[in-house]
This record gives structure tokens, C-alpha cells and sequence, in this order.
């Protein structure tokens, strides 16, 4: 057993590195995990300039914001960085589990007085024949691989889904040096951005909608791929079938919440399709229904960025309160500024399903409540 | 497959060149290149074999999820490729199903 530290945080992205720094300005003694070598999250794997409207950080690359957060949570004399560390367990007692691989591998047991779980999200499968085979990667696979570790992930890529993820990665590979022969879009519209699918278009990508994957093929890994066209019930149509000659399956099919841990921590975990799935029940200042765990990011709910960083603000000023260090006035004024800020970001058509799901979570108990009344007993 | 060399926007921190086995063969990579990314850049893509159907597995998530990267590592069986990082000389091997952490007698 180590030092106690008032406040871990679990995960680097940008939800826990602002959660940290926050935290930071009440004095709160902290611990950042991540299970990478580098801090950052999704941050550090997106080339593009990032869209939404927060404050000076539209316009900038995800990387260079990445960098930016990380460089002041490593500077920062309150805040202890735990790199290649995995929290593997959240007990009872409040003893959070670590699995340190480097420099040298062990485990570490820490008792933290608060935790902040923004462990963020992972990819969604999908379901089709050959699903399994190697060349079938998620998204961020992909962009692990291309962006993180300079290896080009196949040479000719089928990308399903052209939602912002879908595009976006399509770009990053073409501009990597991979072709991407198509985007398949079951739905009749493009879910992304125009101007990112504009962009793909200009590279000779075609995006077809209405279509979707039938089948991989190969024995031992991709070679190729099936796709069709699909009719308004989503059933492929026959006779529409076409065999396309790829080495790369990219699934961008939307993320779901790593709920693990905060499962384990005793957190009720609500089902809300609009946050990604299942999601830990937590009210908007980030509070879960155990007093001294919070959530913050992708994992109270698929967002993004932008709106991860100040839910990770609003998570660390919980915990501020429960560690009782803070007036009530001090805090009021960061949240309601939080808040706002919040509330500016999620103006767009794009937040409408987050709003949505936000508001099913804040009556998910009431509606609990009230479907355990009408069980007959 | 291979390694990107000119990049609009990036520049790779690779590490050092070291040579590590795969299957007893010599394979080239970098210490800042997990096992997996170094093993596709080498062409690898088959990682181990499921334990019932015996399926070929490649990576899926790339960041330590799904497990579907474990291969055997110096002997040591379910380790996160997509998460180890490449080491001089390390022994990787693919692995089929749920192999056995305890080490029997004759095993490398
Ligand atoms: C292609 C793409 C483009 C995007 N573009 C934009 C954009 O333009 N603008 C925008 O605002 N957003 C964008 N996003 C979304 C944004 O990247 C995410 O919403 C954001 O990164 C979520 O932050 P997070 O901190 O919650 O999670 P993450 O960034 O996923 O970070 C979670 C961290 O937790 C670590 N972790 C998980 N489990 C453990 C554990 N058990 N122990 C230790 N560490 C653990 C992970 O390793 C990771 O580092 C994009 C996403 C993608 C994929
Ligand atoms: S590829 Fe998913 S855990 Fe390694």
C-alpha cells in the first residue's frame, strides 16, 4: 500500500487530464492512470481540425489540444502521472487495483478518498459472416495503428459507417497512403459532417447509402468483401450484391462506454441508446449513486471531446465538494460557468440524441421505480 | 503490409530497430511499436486461433479491449498485443484458445 492520495483519476484522455487540472486548482492531492505510455486518450490519434465551437479550440488539431493538456497535468506539482498503468479493480474497501507493465511490471493497491472514472469508449462490432477474421479492425483500430504507431493498416479499405468517425478516418487513411474503395451507410443519408464528407468525395471516395456489408471473405484473413444495397426496411436487396477486393474491414459503427469498473464500483448502470448503451447513472454534476465515485467523458456517454473536458471540470468540482475543499460559493460560480459552456456546445442538431438521452437518464430511476410498481407482485 | 514514411501532418517517434521472433523467426521492429503493430507491419495479421472453432484472430480494438490479440509471450500466454510493447529478443508465439498459465514442465 502506497501513499494516500485524495483523488484518483482513471484514464488520460481529455476528460481525466481536465478533471485532473481542475482538481489541481483546490489543491487536491491526485493520481492519473492510463493504461498507454502517453497521456491524451483519443486526443492523440486525431489529425484533423477539430469541429465544434469551443472557445479557441475549434480550428485546432486534436493532437495539438492532446499535447497542450498533457503537458500542463505533467507539470503540475499536485498530480502524480501513472503511465502503462491499468486499473484492473475497484473493491469495496475503496482499494483501486493497478497493473503497472513498465518500467518494470507490477501491481500496485491504492486507496483513493474520491475516484473519477473517464476510462472513454470502445468500438462497436457489427454482425455479418467473417466478422472475426483478421482485416476486420474497429475504427479506432485503424487509427491506432496509422496515427499512433506509423503502420499502415491494409492497402485497400472497405469503411462501414459515415458517421464523423467514419469520414473522418477515411481522410486520415487516404492520407496515409491506403485507398478506401467505398463507405457503406445503411441509412439513406450521410450521418457526418458535410464538410468531412465533402472532403472524402473530392478524393474519388464514394459513399453509398442505403448499402451494408453481406459478407467478409477469406480463410485466414480479409481478401474481400460483399456489400449491397438495402430497402427501406434494411433487408439487403438480391441481384444488388457486389464483390469488392479489400484487405481492410473498418467498422465505424459507433462506440459504447468502458462501464467495467464502475460496475464493479457498486455505480447503477442505466441503458440509455442515445449515450452509447449502457452508461453509469450520474446526475449533471457528474455524481454517480456512489458518494465518492464520479464520471466523466465518453463514459457517462458517446460525445465528445469538447464536452468530455468540461464534464471532466464538472466531475473534478464534485469531488472537490466531497473532500470538503471548497466553499459553496466558490463552486457555484465554476459550475454554473461549466454549465453554460456545456449547454453552448450542445446548441447543434447534432447534440438533439445526447440531449434526449441525458434527459431519459435523469428520469431512469423515477421510470424504475415506477415499472417495479407495475410488476405484479 | 508497411510503415508509413511521409506523412502530412505526423512525424513518428519509432524508437530503436531491435529484432524480436515470432513463431522462431526473426521479425524486425521498433521498441515504440506494440507486438501487434509491429507483427502487421511484418504482414502478420493471424495473431492465434480461437478455442473452439479454431478461427484465425487478428486484433480488433487496438486499445486493450476485446482481447482478441492474446498471443504468448516469452512463454506467457494472454497478453495484450495491442498493448505490449516490442522488446530485443522477446519470443512471440500465437496462441490457441485459453492456453494454460500454469507453466508444465518442457514449455519455453
Ligand atoms: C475519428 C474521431 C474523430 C473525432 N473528432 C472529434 C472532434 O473533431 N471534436 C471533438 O470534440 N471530439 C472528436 N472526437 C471524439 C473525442 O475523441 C472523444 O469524445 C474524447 O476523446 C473522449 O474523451 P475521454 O477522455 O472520455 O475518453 P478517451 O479519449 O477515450 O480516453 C480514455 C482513456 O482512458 C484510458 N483507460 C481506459 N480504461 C483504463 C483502465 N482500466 N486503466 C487505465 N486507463 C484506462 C484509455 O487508455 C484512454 O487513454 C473524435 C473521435 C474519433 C474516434
Ligand atoms: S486488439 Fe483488442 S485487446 Fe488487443
Amino acid at each position: 500500500m502506497s501513499e494516500r492520495y485524495e483523488l484518483a483519476v482513471v484514464g488520460g484522455g481529455p476528460a481525466g487530464l481536465s478533471a485532473a487540472l481542475m482538481a489541481s486548482k483546490f489543491g487536491v492531492k491526485t493520481v492519473l492512470v492510463d493504461e498507454n505510455r502517453k497521456l491524451g486518450g483519443q486526443l492523440v490519434k486525431q489529425t484533423h481540425k477539430f469541429f465544434g465551437s469551443y472557445e479557441h479550440m475549434a480550428g485546432v488539431r486534436g493532437i495539438a489540444i492532446g499535447r497542450k493538456l498533457s503537458e500542463e497535468v505533467m507539470n503540475d506539482p499536485n498530480i502524480t502521472v501513472m503511465l502503462s498503468t491499468t486499473a484492473i479493480g475497484y473493491y469495496e474497501d475503496g482499494t483501486l487495483a493497478l497493473h503497472q507493465r513498465e518500467p518494470e511490471e507490477k501491481l500496485i493497491d491504492i486507496k483513493p478518498q474520491t475516484v473519477i472514472f473517464a476510462t472513454g469508449a470502445r468500438e462497436n462490432m457489427l454482425a455479418f459472416p467473417g466478422n472475426d477474421l483478421p482485416g476486420v479492425y474497429g475504427a479506432g483500430a485503424v487509427q491506432t495503428l496509422m496515427n499512433v504507431y506509423g503502420v499502415l493498416p491494409g492497402e485497400r479499405v472497405l469503411m462501414i459507417g459515415s458517421g464523423n468517425i467514419g469520414l473522418i478516418v477515411t481522410y486520415q487513411l487516404l492520407q496515409a497512403g491506403s485507398r478506401v474503395e467505398a463507405i457503406v451507410e445503411i441509412l439513406p443519408r450521410i450521418g457526418g459532417y458535410i464538410v468531412h464528407a465533402s472532403k472524402v468525395r473530392r478524393y474519388g471516395v464514394p459513399i453509398l447509402t442505403r448499402h451494408t456489408i453481406i459478407e467478409a471473405i477469406g480463410d485466414e484473413k480479409v481478401e474481400g468483401a460483399v456489400i449491397a444495397q438495402v430497402d427501406e426496411r434494411f433487408r439487403p436487396i438480391p441481384g444488388t450484391e457486389r464483390e469488392l477486393d479489400v484487405d481492410v474491414i473498418c467498422l465505424a459503427v459507433g462506440l459504447a462506454p468502458i462501464i467495467n469498473l464502475t460496475w464493479q464500483a457498486g455505480v447503477e448502470i442505466a441503458y440509455i441508446p442515445e449515450l452509447g448503451g449502457h452508461v453509469p447513472w450520474h446526475d449533471e454534476d457528474m455524481r454517480t449513486n456512489v458518494p465518492n465515485v464520479f464520471v466523466a467523458g465518453d463514459l457517462a456517454g458517446i460525445e465528445e471531446a469538447t464536452t468530455a473536458m468540461i464534464e471532466g471540470e464538472l466531475a473534478a468540482l464534485s469531488a472537490v465538494e466531497f473532500l470538503g475543499k471548497a466553499s459553496p460559493s466558490e463552486l457555484a460560480a465554476k459550475r454554473e460557468d461549466a454549465h453554460s459552456r456545456l449547454e453552448d456546445l450542445r446548441l447543434t442538431v447534432f447534440s438533439e440524441k445526447v440531449k434526449a438521452g441525458i434527459e431519459k437518464l435523469k428520469n431512469w430511476r423515477a421510470d424504475l421505480t415506477e415499472r417495479a410498481g407495475k410488476t405484479p407482485s | 503490409m508497411k510503415r508509413i514514411e511521409d506523412h502530412p501532418v505526423l512525424d513518428f517517434d519509432r524508437g530503436e530497430k531491435v529484432v524480436f521472433y515470432f513463431e522462431g523467426r526473426p521479425i524486425e521492429g521498433y521498441t515504440n511499436e506494440t507486438i501487434a503493430a509491429a507483427l502487421h507491419a511484418a504482414g502478420i495479421k493471424v495473431l492465434g486461433y480461437s478455442a473452439r472453432k479454431h478461427r484465425p484472430r487478428g486484433f480488433f480494438c487496438a486499445i486493450g479491449k476485446c482481447s482478441s490479440c492474446l498471443m504468448v509471450v516469452d512463454g506467457r500466454p494472454n497478453v495484450r498485443t495491442c498493448m505490449e510493447f516490442v522488446r530485443p529478443g522477446i519470443h512471440v508465439r500465437r496462441q490457441h484458445g485459453l492456453e494454460s498459465i500454469v507453466q508444465e514442465e518442457g514449455d519455453e
